[in-house]
């Protein structure tokens, strides 16, 4: 994203503070033109807040904010160049539909022809030609979320903000509108910074992610990376199961960095996943479910294995969840894709197994955040 | 199943019917019954005969149509007052009060909680000539050349706009309090300016409020007479003190009866025009 110049919107030190908790603590981003954002974290993690101080709703206690290179910290939020998609999608129920789409347009004073044109488009790109004339009350969940999205894009604006936009509908419908979104962001190319609880909609739209977590930014990358190389054990979590389990560093070479288990298994680890850990230290070194292979005990092969019996192995079709307890006591969760067509005879519930994983499929995460 | 449906209906019906038998007994045969007095003729002495006397409509008319005119202007005057006071003072509770709320909307019926009588009787006392609110308002001049408060409009008026009050700022606190702030948000975000979007998403919400507010106050200060007289003169008279003295010391049946029946029609009409210029719409929501 190095080609463009000043970023859409910029965060310096965005702190907000009601009374004596900290809603946001200093948190600094940049978003990219005509990216597809996403604030990702539990609630209460900050991320509408932080939604809201670049909709102009709250004003932060420090830092400064930027929407294309201009400080708009203490501009009200008519006059920025934003516009918000609500969690409730806060339609005006005394307007009919093509009154409330058209609100903005005439709020900035558009010739009435250009805007009735405009109208006409964008409640075309949501596919809502037809219902121009009912009032929001006449509309379902769905169409009333489109709705308040052809009303905030209707006035192009420089950044869409959108604030749990999927929130309140059923898990189909979601999906449905998910694509949808992804879709209309492509074509209008306005940036979008989605706020939302739920990873897999985070992942499966936005083109970076910013993960939050009690005020503050955890990670921040492409979705790949962050399901990847997640940098700390709540990232790790949050964004998929993980098995992490305890090393220490007994030797560091060019390629990989070998680290030694609890229960005395060595690890191979790509060296660059493991930043500066000089030899005994103690690191989290994870691995996703998929990544783990099972084999009877003594047919395993590879750097990594580690030996353990199966506590738990339910079929699901196009895949078995296994639960393996290694010697060591840590309990690793793999998922084993059914390509093979075998059940469950060689390693089922209580057979000794190994499980093996390759050193490149290895990240580690920063030691001090265990309460996640 | 036809049977359950017909029971069902039933119940409907049995639901409405001791409200229909209390409304037809209560309601209903006395208006029948005055609508026939004031077509009557005769005196308090001789008795009154029935007599299709339709004149009295019109002799109604031309004898007290300044007491009439009076109380419309009054009424009207008053109504505008309280919304004015009633408004911001809504606002406040719904938006802004916080969890002095509750507080607040006590203090607003706590006026029930005494006789209306009694409240004006109080204003009587407050008002009175040789009271220090009359001495502050000489002071400054406010009185005029008559030097007094009390039997002046602005006291006849004063009194309704204050006996009236508490049913201009419920309903107008109910329609702002259930109203999703987060629209006034949205509007701010459509680029309307805090005024603007009062007056095209907060105002137009709370009509239905209005509405019902207008009414509540406009209607029972239209009939009111007890402000008038208790703190105002003859010459402030407005048409509810021409019907009670009708009734009770000159006890003309047809005349009062005539007036209360011109007065409510012409409350009929007003709030018919009043609710067309509103829109329906605002009108079918103050009342659901």
């Amino acid at each position: 994203m190095d080609q463009h110049s000043a970023p859409d919107i910029a965060l310096d030190g965005i702190t907000k503070r009601f009374g004596d908790t900290v809603a946001v603590d200093d948190v600094s981003l940049e978003i990219p033109k005509s990216s597809f954002f996403a604030m990702l974290g539990p609630s209460g993690c900050g991320k509408t807040t932080t939604l809201r101080m670049i909709g102009g709703f709250e004003d932060p206690t420090e830092g400064r904010i930027e929407l294309a290179g201009q400080d708009v910290t203490r501009v009200p939020p008519y006059r920025r160049d934003v516009n918000t998609v609500f969690q409730s999608y806060a339609l005006f129920p005394h307007l009919t539909i093509e009154r409330n789409v058209a609100f903005g347009l005439q709020q900035k004073k558009v010739p009435k022809a250009e805007a009735r044109k405009r109208v006409a488009e964008a409640l075309e790109l949501v596919h809502l030609e037809g219902m121009a004339h009912r009032k929001p009350n006449q509309l379902s969940g769905g169409q009333q979320q489109r709705v308040a999205l052809a009303r905030a894009i209707v006035n192009r604006p420089r950044a869409l903000l959108l604030d749990e936009p999927l929130g309140a509908l059923d898990l189909k419908l979601r999906r449905q509108l998910q694509l949808e979104l992804t879709r209309i962001q492509r074509d209008v190319g306005i940036t979008f910074v989605h706020v939302t609880h739920d990873q897999e909609e985070a992942m499966s739209m936005a083109d970076t992610i910013a993960v939050m977590n009690k005020g503050r930014i955890e990670q921040l990358g492409s979705p790949t990376e962050l399901y990847e190389r997640p940098r700390t054990a709540f990232v790790a979590n949050f964004l998929g199961v993980c098995n992490l389990m305890e090393a220490t560093v007994v030797a560091r070479h060019s390629d990989v960095v070998e680290l030694d288990t609890a229960d005395g298994a060595r690890l191979h680890v790509a060296a660059d996943r493991v930043n500066g850990s000089a030899e005994g230290g103690r690191l989290r070194v994870g691995v996703r479910p998929e990544k783990l292979r099972l084999a009877p005990v003594g047919q395993a092969s590879g750097t990594n294995v580690l030996r353990g019996h199966v506590t738990d192995a339910s079929f699901l079709g196009v895949m078995t969840h296994y639960v393996v307890q290694t010697a060591a006591g840590a309990s690793l969760t793999i998922v084993a894709q059914n390509d093979g067509g075998e059940g469950l005879e060689l390693i089922g519930p209580g057979r000794e197994v190994d499980v093996t994983f390759s050193p490149k499929h290895c990240f580690v995460v920063e030691e001090e955040h265990d309460d996640a | 199943m036809g049977g359950l449906e017909r029971r069902r209906r039933l119940v409907g019906y049995a639901l409405v019917l001791p409200g229909i038998a209390y409304l037809t007994i209560f309601f209903a045969l006395p208006l029948l019954n005055q609508l026939w007095v004031s077509l009557m003729t005769g005196n308090d002495v001789d008795g009154f005969e029935p007599a299709w006397h339709f004149s009295i409509y019109p002799d109604a008319i031309s004898a007290y149509h300044e007491q009439m005119l009076r109380s419309v202007a009054y009424a009207a005057i008053a109504t505008v007052l309280c919304f004015v006071i009633a408004f911001p003072l809504a606002y406040f509770m719904a938006f802004k009060a916080g969890r002095w709320k509750n507080l607040m909307l006590l203090l607003v019926i706590l006026p029930f909680f005494t006789s209306y009588l009694v409240r004006t009787v109080a204003w009587q006392t407050i008002l009175a000539d040789d009271g220090w609110v009359v001495d502050i308002a000489n002071s400054l001049g406010l009185t005029g050349s008559s030097n007094r408060l009390l039997a002046t409009q602005t006291a006849v008026i004063a009194g309704i706009t204050y006996n009236f009050l508490p049913f201009m700022v419920l309903p107008l606190y109910v329609s702002l309090e259930r109203m999703d702030r987060r629209l006034i948000e949205a509007a701010t975000d459509l680029y309307a300016n805090r005024l603007t979007a009062f007056r095209r998403v907060t105002l137009p919400l709370a009509m239905p409020g209005v509405f019902a507010g207008t009414l509540l106050t406009f209607i029972p200060a239209l009939g009111d007479f007890i402000n008038a007289e208790l703190l105002g003169s003859p010459s402030q008279y407005m048409i509810g003190n021409v019907i009670q003295s009708q009734f009770l010391i000159v006890r003309n049946y047809p005349m009062a009866a005539a007036l209360s029946f011109i007065l409510m029609g012409a409350i009929l009409v007003a709030i018919t025009l009043y609710a067309r210029a509103l829109g329906t719409r605002q009108l079918r929501e103050a009342v659901a």
